[in-house]
């Protein structure tokens, strides 16, 4: 509060140069006459690692009257978004020269999501959330519809946005109903103006219920999660792959942010329909995917799942939960990239392949593959000593903690149903016989697989630096 | 430092791995792979057991508490370490565990013709696995190892098991998954309540009674699978009929005691008042396993699956004698766990031999064995008889013991639980009578060979442990008497203070 006046502009320098590379680089582009989607893709990555410095090397602070906050629970979120996006650009430099969409405009929208989705972690005040969260959607419908020749990628993005323009609508109109009953839009007045949650008035609850939607299509969580399955098929799987990590990590922090600090003392209100939709998302997460056998259904049925588990952190409303959530979220970027690493590593002859039978004896003809996406079937099932075991682990903690007993043990037997899907790929790719050899992978799929691969499997060995970060972040939150 | 004056729990724990990465590095074609990997993986295990040999010389007997300690620093501000000890309870299964594995490389020497490298490494992990957890003091660090063991175990019983292996290992993974997790819970309440994962920290804490039945229910989920007890056992026969020999060697002499053993180091100890309160329940279930899976046994035509419904109803004999609580029923199922990982395994391997001769399990196809096999006969017989538990073999000790436990607790007890042993004699004696006497009538009978030398090799030891145990148990019983003991007062102070509780509240 009490540089509640001043503009403290430079909080916002990582944005700002990450949107300035972003501008150089769509400049760049379009005046390079040669073939210019490599080169783009590389300096978005070197962008985005500088940006990364920036963000580290940053001071905390509000800033902008209010509307922007630097703590570590946003650099937390920033760090690791970044590092998604990059790995999101990576794994995209060998699909676009197979499948024809070599156009430098996808690094930048890359990028310009990527700013979105920094200024969504910083939000104090509901306008900037929204801003953020619309600068990111727009460039997620552009890229869901990317590869424009196609049919399914075009169904992809005009879904993707038709659905996701009534979900900002939800947004709106929700923060609209918190504006008109409470005041204002700011964070930290709207914290102060309901440290008696008796004051609360019905209309104000209606608003957090609408926001809590709209954010909860963003990470496509139950009840809000039918494009999931469609967008995630149709989409080129590196923008899936993208989709999968980066927004929702991003969306996730903003749903943490606001319904901890300006709706703090709301917790038993808007409680119970967290843990609702947790309890939807882990049942349907791990139903539904059962009967896949396209795997980037089965992988949008299994983030569905996910997002179930990391909101049982947010349901427990105290910081233990939240530092449940971000460790979860760290391990989910990780699995998932690593995972889409893998998958667009399946082609044969030239063509994709994205049934789960297409990886039968995978361990035959490339056991280093099957390896990575071994480490990450079992890690997403949860099982110890990879990290989703953590994940889990750090998010039943504080279930436990917070007494909430019946999500906990629902939460740990969905695992189980989960388990099965998960195992029925490491089934298909050790005990089934092998296929024809998929084409040479390139070295950087194998480096997106290898990395997420390693830190999954020996993050147990160090656990304690990530865990005391996203500790200290999560305390921000909790004053 | 230890007793050893080195890490030794962490070598012993870690070692295979180091085997398992220079396998990873082997190049060239395929039989030099194999070849490679083999000695690697059988030098790797040889080594491991001989380096926790020094815990068996090492050991001080008149110690209640954990020996060789490690404690290195993991989540520190969480209460969590990485801490490693044994004590007189789970000593002798770390030994258990580096003994069987070397007998299963060996066994699989010929056998595993597919695959080699991988098979060797799942077989490292799961050394590592199971000595890990038999040497944790954490119980984070020992549930990283209790569900670790799935994931080698998943694979060995679904890319070299038999027909129906995708089914049995899925059922193996997802059943024991599914216990495991309520237990995951359990763990941190404990955590909460405690602020801590510290195994003799959690011994001494005490948890309230109503805490305690839900803690215990969740325990019990978990290890009911794991050992397994009557009605949760189906998962074991799928998988020992489905996994290669050496797998359910492993599976049989290895990770049924972890049940058992979750129950002594976590159930009992931490938990005495529900333990006493369900201890009737339990004796219920294991009365059930011992009579029901032994008539079962009786009824079946295949070898392994024989087998397999005898391991139920012998480790029903062990949670009688886990839940008597008293000094003899807990030595004398701790006797017969390590009994039944001798012998239960020697059985297997003998299934073993005929099968890769014969390649088949059904136990009409065989007959007259003796005349062509004479060794094999006689070496199948003595692990017969052990399994009966004839006095002299390793398997007469433990049930004894049990009994009497048992008989401090109940009569009926006792009496129920020794039916076990005379249907054990039953099939036991049937099984060895069908496939070794009568005459050979099959052609493919009549050129049998008998033991090979590797076979010997294998069988070697697990005779000789067999006979010792039998003859001479006290150099086994004194290993745990003093932790024993010390568990048992324990286990009665806590229920004299809960009854003196009651006593001033009403």
């Amino acid at each position: 509060m009490t540089n509640w006046t001043t503009m403290n502009w430079t909080l916002a320098i990582p944005e700002i140069v990450l949107s300035c590379f972003a501008m150089a680089i769509l400049v760049f582009g379009a005046l390079w006459k040669r073939e210019s989607f490599r080169m783009c893709s590389m300096m978005a990555v070197g962008a985005l690692l500088v940006t990364a410095m920036l963000v580290v090397s940053n001071s905390s602070g509000i800033g902008y009257r209010g509307l922007f906050t630097n703590d570590s629970f946003s650099g937390f979120i920033k760090l690791l978004v970044l590092v998604s996006s990059a790995l999101g650009i990576i794994v995209s430099l060998d699909y676009a020269e197979h499948e024809n969409l070599r156009r430098f405009e996808f690094p930048v929208l890359i990028m310009l999501c990527t700013v979105g989705m920094m200024i969504m972690a910083s939000a104090s005040n509901l306008m900037t959330l929204y801003l953020g969260l619309e600068l990111q959607s727009l460039a997620i419908y552009v890229l869901a519809a990317f590869a424009r020749d196609q049919l399914r990628s075009s169904e992809a993005g005009l879904k993707y946005f038709v659905l996701g323009a009534l979900a900002s609508g939800l947004l709106l109109y929700g923060i609209s109903l918190i504006y008109g009953f409470s005041g204002s839009m700011a964070f930290d007045r709207l914290a102060t103006a309901l440290s008696d949650p008796t004051k609360a008035s019905p209309g104000l609850i209606v608003g957090i219920v609408f926001v809590i939607a709209g954010l909860a299509f963003k990470i496509s969580a139950v009840p809000f999660h039918m494009w999931t399955p469609d967008v995630y098929e149709g989409a080129p799987t590196p923008v899936t792959s993208f989709m999968g990590t980066a927004p929702k990590v991003a969306a996730m922090a903003l749903l943490v942010r606001a319904m901890a600090t300006p709706f703090g003392h709301l917790l038993p209100q808007w409680q119970q329909l967290i843990v609702l939709v947790s309890i939807a998302s882990m049942l349907l997460g791990s139903l539904a995917a059962i009967g896949q056998t396209n795997i980037k259904r089965l992988m949008a049925y299994s983030s569905i799942g996910h997002m179930g588990y990391t909101l049982i952190g947010l349901a427990a409303g105290t910081a233990v939960g939240i530092r449940g959530v971000l460790i979860y979220l760290v391990t989910y970027v990780f699995m998932n990239a690593g995972t889409f690493a893998c998958i667009i590593a399946m082609r044969r002859r030239g063509r994709m392949l994205e049934k789960v039978s297409d990886l039968s004896g995978l361990a035959k003809t490339d056991p280093g593959l099957a390896a990575a996406l071994m480490i990450f079937m079992f890690s997403m099932a949860g099982i110890p000593p990879f990290t989703g075991f953590w994940g889990k682990y750090f998010i039943f903690t504080a279930a436990v903690q917070s007494g909430l007993w019946t999500l906990a043990v629902i939460g740990v037997l969905t695992s189980v149903i989960g388990a099965y899907y998960y195992l029925r790929i490491i089934k298909v790719m050790y005990f089934d016989e092998a296929h024809e050899a998929f084409d040479p992978r390139p070295g950087s799929l194998t480096f997106v697989g290898g990395v997420s691969a390693i830190f999954t499997t020996v993050f147990f060995l160090f656990p304690a630096p990530l865990v005391g970060a996203a500790e200290a972040a999560a305390r921000v939150l909790f004053g | 430092m230890n007793a050893a004056g080195f890490p030794i729990l962490s070598l012993v724990t870690w070692l295979p791995l180091l085997g398992c990465a220079i396998i990873m590095f082997v190049r060239g074609d395929e039989e030099v792979v194999a070849s490679n990997a083999r000695w690697t993986a059988l030098w790797t295990s040889l080594v491991v057991l001989a380096i926790s040999v020094v815990l068996w010389a090492r050991f001080d007997r008149a110690e209640a508490g954990f020996q060789f300690i490690e404690n290195s620093v993991w989540l520190p501000q969480w209460g969590i370490a990485y801490k490693m000890g044994v004590d007189g309870i789970s000593v002798l299964f770390v030994l258990l565990a580096t003994l069987l594995t070397p007998i299963c490389i060996l066994a699989s020497w010929e056998t595993i013709r597919m695959r080699v490298r991988e098979y060797m490494i799942a077989f490292l992990v799961l050394e590592t696995m199971m000595v890990g957890m038999f040497s944790a003091m954490d119980f984070v660090v020992f549930y990283m190892f209790f569900e670790g063991v799935l994931i080698p175990m998943y694979l060995i019983i679904g890319i070299w098991g038999g027909p129906r292996r995708v089914y049995a290992a899925f059922k193996f993974f997802l059943y024991t998954l599914a216990g495991s997790v309520l237990m995951l819970l359990a763990l941190l309440a404990m955590w909460y309540v405690a602020g801590t994962t510290d195994i003799p920290t959690l011994m001494h804490t005490q948890f309230a009674p109503a805490m305690q039945t839900w803690m215990f229910l969740a325990f019990f989920a978990s290890f009911a699978v794991k050992v397994p007890m009557w009605p949760v056992h189906t998962w074991l026969p799928d998988a020992h009929v489905e996994a290669p020999t050496a797998g359910s060697v492993i599976l049989a002499g290895v990770l049924l005691k972890m049940g058992a053993y979750g129950f002594l180091r976590f159930s009992v100890p931490m938990l005495p008042i529900a333990s006493a309160h369900f201890a009737p329940y339990i004796f219920g279930l294991s009365v059930v396993a011992v009579i029901y899976t032994s008539l079962v046994a009786l009824a079946q035509t295949d070898m392994k699956k024989l087998i397999a419904y005898s391991s139920v109803a012998h480790m029903g004999v062990v949670t009688i004698g886990i839940f008597t609580i008293n000094a003899q029923g807990v030595s004398g199922a701790l006797f017969q766990m390590l009994s039944h990982g001798i012998v239960s395994a020697a059985l297997f391997l003998c299934v073993g031999v005929v099968y890769d001769r014969v390649h088949t399990r059904e136990i009409a196809r065989y007959g007259g064995l003796a005349d062509r096999m004479p060794v094999y006969a006689l070496t199948f017989l003595l692990f017969t008889m052990a399994s009966i538990g004839l006095p002299g073999t390793a398997g007469f000790v433990g049930e004894f013991l049990v009994l009497i436990g048992a008989y401090e607790v109940n009569f009926w007890l006792a009496l129920l639980g020794s039916l076990g042993m005379i249907l054990g004699a039953a099939y036991m004696l049937y099984l060895y009578s069908r496939v070794v006497f009568g005459r050979i009538t099959r052609d493919d009978l009549k050129h049998i060979l008998d033991l090979s030398p590797r076979e010997l090799a294998i069988f070697a030891p697990l005779v000789v442990v067999t006979l010792w145990m039998g003859i001479y148990p006290s150099s086994f019983t004194s290993f745990w008497d003093a932790s024993v003991r010390a568990m048992v007062e324990h286990q009665q102070a806590a229920m004299a203070s809960a009854t003196r509780l009651a006593e001033v509240l009403r």
